[in-house]
């Protein structure tokens, strides 16, 4: 019987020598749309629906209203409360102070009403008018794709 | 005097674990994102009104919508359902037989919307929302019949786009609260 002889292969390996560079380039990306704090919520928020919506496509200009039923604890709900940013505002009048301040900030600021749906329209009403006195007049209602 | 050079040996940063740090970042970053896109109803509020009169507007021109506490929609003092809002609206701008109690002309019609202090939010965007698709269809019908193309595939801001705009403005007014 004949004896054959195995047939070397050629050595097989991917380059990794890349590879550092490729996950570089992904872990930019993903750094630069992070956006890492997203404030924590006080007030259950369940959104409303809608079909004909539009995207905000740039964030950076949009700040943030919160309406809803404040949290309790034992996953209780307590009365509807405003919330910006990180605090519950009791006071309607202090809306236009802190508005009227980020409006300096950013003078094309576009406020996003998170409202949850069972709410009264008429605290909303309230806080469009306080966002008429801060002079910042271009709203959102947030809602989700229905 | 000749000194010999010390011989050095080969400093070197040892790469090879850059990949396995930069995946860990990759991955801290990766669990962390969150894309969601924001969308929502887009409205400009109208600023607070100073002592002038606001100019006088002719009753056929003005579609007055309203939302009562328990829900219940009133188009000019007549209750409507909500499937019935998109057709009145669309019939009220556009005005296709001449009716003498629509607008004159789509760029003079103005949709007022008033709500009452316990109207549900969810009837309101309901409602809003029905409004905003009456002049979407509205501005496609146009588009389409012009530029052969609906309304949110042209160019955003382009000209085309803001000839339609012009055509067919959103005029959404909001009643003053009592």
């Amino acid at each position: 019987m004949a004896h054959f002889k195995k047939k070397s292969k050629p050595k097989q390996s991917v380059p990794t020598s890349a590879m550092p560079d490729v996950v570089f380039m992904l872990l930019i990306f993903f750094m630069v749309t992070t956006v890492l704090r997203e404030v924590e919520l006080r007030v259950q928020i369940e959104f409303a629906r809608a079909e004909n919506i539009e995207k905000i496509e740039q964030k950076r200009l949009v700040s943030y209203i919160y309406i809803g039923p404040e949290r309790l604890p034992n996953n209780r709900l307590g009365e509807t409360k405003i919330q910006i940013d990180d605090s519950l505002v009791d006071d309607m009048g202090a809306i236009r102070t802190i508005m009227y301040d980020k409006l300096m900030e950013q003078p094309r600021l576009i406020v996003s009403l998170r409202v949850d749906r069972n709410t009264e329209f008429g605290i909303i009403t309230d806080v469009k008018q306080e966002l008429r006195h801060a002079n910042t007049l271009r709203i959102n209602y947030s809602t989700l794709r229905q | 005097m000749l000194i010999k050079k010390r011989q050095r040996d080969d400093v070197e940063i040892p790469g090879s674990s850059l990949a396995d740090i930069a995946f860990l970042l990759l991955i801290f970053f990766l669990v962390t994102t969150t894309i969601n896109v924001d969308t929502g109803i887009g409205l400009v509020l109208p600023p607070i009104p100073d002592d002038t009169e606001p100019p006088p507007i002719r009753e056929r021109n003005m579609l007055k919508i309203l939302v009562g506490a328990q829900g219940q929609i009133l188009i000019n003092e007549e209750i409507t359902s909500m499937v019935e809002v998109r057709q009145k609206v669309k019939d009220f701008v556009i005005n296709p037989l001449n009716d003498p109690n629509l607008s004159e002309s789509p760029d003079m019609a103005i949709v007022s919307i008033k709500t009452d202090r316990r109207t549900p939010y969810n009837v309101y965007v309901d409602m809003l929302d029905e409004v905003k698709g009456a002049y979407l269809e509205l501005r496609n019908q146009e588009s389409m019949a012009q530029f052969g193309v609906p309304y949110r595939a042209l160019e955003q801001d382009g000209v085309p786009q803001r000839t339609i705009r012009d055509l067919i403005p959103e005029r959404i007014s909001l009643a003053e609260p009592e």
